[in-house]
């Protein structure tokens, strides 16, 4: 196996998705009294060419290492993170590989990778039922952490009106940090806030009180 | 055909609460007999939030004591993880002396993780003697931890930044006191796990995992390397101390020469590895360079630069069962982290549990499951349920543990006529 110095590694990229490419991030720096050196990359696609991206890391490494997908709510957009790790088994050879991918909010489909990589069934249901991204073709469809009593349509994850506001139980006294960001919610909230006030009140030492 | 086949195989639910350990899971097990032929892993019974957590209530720096609260056994590790992201986010860079420190804290949790589960695996099977030997020798450890760190549990040593303590000149022979009196029992632990003949039939070509199985299914720590995988981010990528430290993955041929998979093989690697987090702490000592042990001393200014600071890191780091990663995204102006991803390495490995334990018994269920040391909950009951009739009826902790028991009973006997 023939290991690639980290700028030969986005020129395949490059060279091998065209302009399904959209960019790269090279993050390094020295470590310790040897100064060796930590690696990570970070490289941008468009998701057509997701799968085909997938097939060039596979390439880079027999059977890479996939830790985690994880994902992050941008307000129109979910960007999914797959952490790769590969060359694994060389002396310091080894570095980190974040594929990233952005999904608008109204199309949040991304295919299954359980094909190449068996292992991504459990990040990947965990992706499914916490960020609500839909894995096409996934063959275990079950939830993985949530109970099966958890309303469906909501994603703890989300930061939009499909978070998880209405399941925080928030003690008297204490407000909730996570502020909704459509209008209609925030009408929701303020009305939780008057319920909450309410019960503020009410729990309240005479010497609290205005 | 195959109308009976289903009529014969049995499902039995073990867990949530667990035969093998501390934490809740719960596995479904198909049985024809006494023979398991599928298994399904269900957990989520105690999925605390801990990520919501950071993203909507805690700062980063509070972030650390919560991510230390992940695992009360890898209490080191994720913090370790976590720092790392967020310095590698925010561009911090600790302090050399520092990274030392880290490394030492961290490999002390290793022995300790270790010998804990050694302790564990021997209970399993039984074998009550050698698990009231290692769990005293193990105390050992757990009393260094306190001299270092000033706790046993959540040591609350890591900052953003470098270290919270500093280990001095004057701490170094109580340090090497130690790791003599684990030097000089380590042959002696040797033989009691390796060449016992109760252990080696109990843990021979029990509970396989092939070493394409454990590439596909993504194993990590001593569960891969057991399997001839050498995965070890500690030899693999360059962070902290370890990057000067040439560190080798263990793999059970060094010991044996070959390579099965087995629950033997893992105690090879584990054990192996409790000698190797020895050299590792000996090497810190005496390279550790002088200097500040924190790159910024004031909390609050470290506060306002990550408040300000925009972008993504990522934080591997091998913890005792495992490569650990933490993954945060910093928005500048934003109190919390905007995402904050932690994936412990029990999560990989409960994928290759149904691998591990087809075509074994249900008499091994306990040990080939403890073998991967999942590090979730403990049991009281398990439920079987019959498929023709569909009846239920529940098996305690105390029977299934009894069968497994009883297996090495069986089997010692056998040996003895």
């Amino acid at each position: 196996m023939e290991i690639l110095n980290p700028e030969e590694i986005v020129e395949s990229f490059k060279a091998t998705l065209g302009s399904n490419f959209i960019d790269s991030k090279i993050y390094q720096r020295e470590v310790a009294l040897k100064k060796n050196i930590f690696t990570s990359i970070w490289i941008y696609v468009k998701r057509d060419a997701f799968r085909q991206a997938v097939d060039l890391i596979s390439k880079l490494q027999e059977y890479p290492h996939l830790s985690i997908i994880s994902s992050s709510d941008l307000g129109d957009s979910v960007e999914l993170i797959y952490h790769f790790a590969i060359y694994y088994g060389h002396h310091l050879k080894g570095l980190s590989l974040g594929l990233c991918l952005s999904l608008p909010k109204n199309d949040l489909k991304i295919p299954t990778i359980t094909d190449i990589i068996p292992g991504a069934i459990f990040t990947e249901r965990e992706t499914q039922e916490m960020m609500g991204v839909e894995v096409v073709g996934i063959p275990d469809n079950r939830r993985l952490f949530l109970p099966d009593d958890f309303p469906e349509g909501v994603y703890p994850w989300r930061k939009d009106e499909k978070g998880p506001h209405d399941l925080l139980r928030v003690l008297p006294g204490h407000s909730c940090h996570s502020e909704p960001l459509t209008p209609c919610h925030s009408e929701r909230s303020e009305e939780s806030h008057t319920a909450q006030d309410r019960l503020r009140e009410e729990t309240q030492e005479p010497w609290e009180k205005k | 055909m195959k109308n009976e086949e289903m009529e014969t195989t049995y499902t039995i639910p073990v867990g949530p609460i667990h035969p093998a350990l501390k934490e809740p899971i719960r596995l479904d097990l198909k049985v024809d007999g006494e023979r398991i032929v599928d298994v399904d892993v269900v957990v989520g019974q105690v999925h605390r939030g801990i990520e919501w957590l950071g993203m909507n209530r805690n700062n980063p720096i509070q972030n650390i004591y919560l991510a230390e609260r992940v695992c009360g056994i890898c209490n080191i590790s994720h913090p370790f993880a976590y720092v790392m992201a967020v310095e590698h986010a925010a561009g911090i860079s600790p302090p050399e002396r520092a990274e030392y420190i880290r490394a030492i804290t961290a490999e002390m949790e290793r022995i300790h993780s270790h010998l804990l589960w050694a302790g564990v695996a021997a209970h399993e099977i039984g074998f009550e003697s050698v698990f009231y030997l290692v769990w005293r020798v193990r105390e050992k450890i757990m009393d260094l931890i306190e001299y270092v760190t000033g706790n046993r549990v959540t040591k609350a040593m890591f900052q953003i930044g470098g270290v919270r303590r500093d280990i001095t000149e004057e701490q170094f022979p109580r340090i090497r006191k130690t790791l003599d009196y684990y030097k000089s029992i380590f042959d002696q632990l040797k033989t009691v796990f390796l060449d016992d003949r109760t252990i080696r039939m109990r843990a021979k070509n029990v509970g396989v995992l092939k070493r394409e199985d454990a590439l596909k299914l993504l194993a990590v720590g001593p569960t891969a390397r057991a399997s001839g995988v050498a995965k070890d981010v500690r030899q693999d990528q360059a962070y902290s101390a370890y990057a000067d430290l040439d560190i080798k993955a263990v793999t059970p041929d060094i010991l044996t020469g070959s390579i099965v998979g087995d629950v033997y093989d893992r105690i090879i690697v584990r054990l192996l590895e409790i000698k190797q987090s020895m050299e590792i702490i000996e090497r810190c000592l005496e390279e550790m360079p002088p200097g500040a042990i924190l790159a910024e001393p004031k909390m609050a200014k470290v506060l306002n630069t990550l408040k300000k600071a925009e972008g993504e890191g990522v934080g591997r780091h091998e913890a005792p069962r495992g490569e650990v990663i933490h993954y945060v995204r910093l928005e500048a102006g934003r109190e919390t982290l905007a995402t904050w991803k932690i994936r412990a390495p029990t999560y990989v490995n409960l994928m290759s549990i149904p691998t591990i334990l087809k075509g074994g018994q249900i008499a091994d269920v306990p040990i080939a499951f403890a073998s991967i040391d999942p590090c979730i909950s403990c049991t009281n009951r398990a439920m079987v349920v019959d498929r023709k009739t569909n009846e239920k009826s529940i098996m305690t902790y105390e029977e299934l543990h009894q069968l497994c028991v009883e297996k090495t009973r069986r089997l010692s006997n056998g040996l003895v006529k």
